[in-house]
């Protein structure tokens, strides 16, 4: 199994192979349409990620050791973002996501590319991820 | 003025995003500033420099004259009778919380209603509802039709002898359509209603007439005007300002102070408590006469182009859903608020914005007007005079092409 950090360098290389930001827009569109569904029954309140312009379900449940992530948003882009996120996180011990930085992020030019109050979404996605992956920690 | 010698008075629009050229359509949000303003602020902040209206010192005088200079070239702009009706702020939310707070405690009370326009701004819904958690006064809300039109008939089935202030925009942030105020006036004030102009947006696209309007309150902000942010302005029929209590204690609005108690300045130095933003305010008199000239008629067919044919490429695009419908004696102005079939506004915002084009998403704060649209927000793409007809044709083809990458 790769580690986390050969996955994220995996992403960040994908990533950067379009210099065109409507490419990388339609990237993470296409990357979006890869979630598998996410139940109707799972977007409550308590799921929902605070700070984003667009609405955005984070799920996470524990199988064999590792924290499962599924997710879902009502915009295209943010559900491509959340879907790197979850293609990078998914299936990885809470341990292991939890002692990670999330730098890969800044090299993806995620963050100084989107408006603001994106940035702040991305930041609410990164602190959720982590928060869940802390809780689900061995204690 | 020819439009491209008006574009050149505003460095900005020669900026590049993303390698692009900046396509500014949120003007709604705030205005570009022309290079009058910039250069006065500069004036203003090496040169003239120190507190107004305290010491006996020169540049003191001198800073102390721009400020009031810029108070009666605001009076005579809107057509206030005198410049003491003009109190500085820092923005029409502060002028509205001046007005809910001072004038609310003091004359709305248990039992009082106040009628306010679904389509306000969220500056012109909060503090009233902070007053009626104080006191006990209900708001009433006056419905906007399907068009986004207010109705008259309904105001006045609304009025009542508890009502005592009607809260209403000159042009609603997301409507873009030119309320009726004069007729609001005559019908309020018929029933002994006072009405407050929410005049945000109305001061960038019409030319407001206080005295002939009427009105009790209209309030703005310097900066969407071409001015600098942090200026805002209250304006009041005097005897409104002699009978409010002051909103805020401080320096420079009082007249003598004593352990047993305190008396206060006349209006407007009454309710200017503090050191106030004299660098920002000096900038209101090159701001005015920016926002004259754009009003002037080679840059106003501009304007009527650009917006005839936005109104034109949005209403006929099905997947297209425009809020805010000129008809019915209702004008519309260059702002457009709308939502597209399938696509989520911040998917589309994302795009333009990477394509050069600024505009606004979301809610454009006022989630209840959302909610009565039945969307959780809308885009919305807001002109003013330095926009051109290629600009509007660029962004017309880019909407275009964002649809399609999202479909
Ligand atoms: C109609 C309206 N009212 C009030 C405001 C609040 O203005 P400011 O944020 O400058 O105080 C705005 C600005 O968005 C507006 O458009």
């Amino acid at each position: 199994m790769k580690t986390l950090k050969e996955i994220q360098n995996e992403k960040v290389e994908e990533f950067a192979m379009f210099d065109d930001w409507l490419d990388k827009y339609s990237y993470l569109i296409e990357l979006g349409n890869t979630l598998p569904p996410f139940p109707e029954s799972l977007k409550t309140d308590d799921r929902l990620i605070k700070g984003c312009q667009s609405r955005v379900w984070l799920d996470a449940r524990m199988e064999d050791g590792s924290l499962v992530f599924s997710a879902d948003s009502d915009a295209l882009i943010t559900k491509g973002i959340i879907a790197l996120l979850v293609s990078v996180y998914s299936g990885r011990r809470p341990e292991e996501i939890a002692s990670d930085d999330f730098s890969f992020i800044e090299r993806l030019g995620l963050r100084e590319n989107l408006s603001p109050t994106r940035a702040n979404g991305l930041v609410s996605m990164i602190e959720t991820i982590r928060r869940m992956a802390e809780n689900n920690c061995a204690k | 003025m020819d439009l491209e010698k008006f574009r050149s008075q505003f460095p900005q629009l020669s900026r590049t995003v993303y390698g692009k050229p900046l396509v500014y359509l949120d003007n709604a949000a705030t205005a570009l500033r022309p290079q009058s303003v910039i250069d006065k602020w500069a004036e203003s902040a090496s040169m003239n420099t120190a507190n107004i209206h305290r010491a006996v010192h020169y540049v003191a005088s001198v800073a102390t004259e721009e400020y009031e200079n810029a108070r009666k070239a605001v009076a005579s702009y809107i057509g206030a009778s005198s410049p003491s009706e003009i109190v500085f702020t820092s923005g029409a939310t502060a002028s509205l919380n001046l007005v809910a707070s001072s004038y609310g405690s003091a004359f709305i009370g248990k039992g009082d209603e106040i009628i306010i326009a679904e389509s306000e701004h969220h500056s012109d819904i909060v503090p009233w509802q902070m007053l009626c958690e104080r006191t006990g006064a209900s708001i009433k809300v006056w419905k906007v039709s399907d068009d986004g039109h207010l109705d008259l008939a309904q105001l006045e089935s609304l009025l009542s002898p508890s009502s005592k202030i009607c809260c209403v925009a000159h042009i609603s942030n997301v409507l873009g359509l030119v309320n009726p105020v004069d007729d609001i006036v005559n019908i309020c004030h018929s029933k002994g209603c006072l009405v407050l102009v929410d005049g945000a947006q109305g001061i960038v696209h019409t030319r407001p007439d206080v005295s002939k309007t009427g009105c009790d309150f209209y309030v703005f902000s310097g900066h969407k005007a071409f001015a600098s942010p942090g200026t805002g302005i209250l304006y009041a029929r005097k005897e409104l300002l002699d009978s409010m209590p002051p909103f805020m204690g401080g320096g420079e609005m009082i007249n003598t102070v004593r352990w047993s108690g305190s008396t206060y300045a006349e209006a407007p130095m009454k309710f200017e408590a503090g050191t106030q933003n004299f660098t920002g305010v000096a900038t209101l008199v090159p701001a005015l006469s920016v926002l004259q000239s754009s009003m002037e008629e080679d840059l106003a067919a501009n304007t009527d182009k650009v917006c005839g044919y936005v109104l034109d490429a949005l209403s006929s695009d099905r997947r297209i859903h425009l809020y805010g419908l000129p008809g019915d004696g209702f004008v519309k102005i260059p702002l457009f608020s709308f939502s597209v079939e399938h696509c989520h506004h911040e998917d589309l915002a994302l795009i333009l914005d990477k394509m050069g084009i600024a505009v606004r998403s979301g809610q454009m704060c006022a989630e209840p007007l959302m909610d009565r649209f039945g969307v959780t927000g809308m885009l919305r793409a807001s002109f003013a005079p330095y926009n051109t007809l290629s600009e509007a044709e660029y962004f017309v083809r880019s909407l275009d092409r964002a649809i399609s990458m999202l479909a």
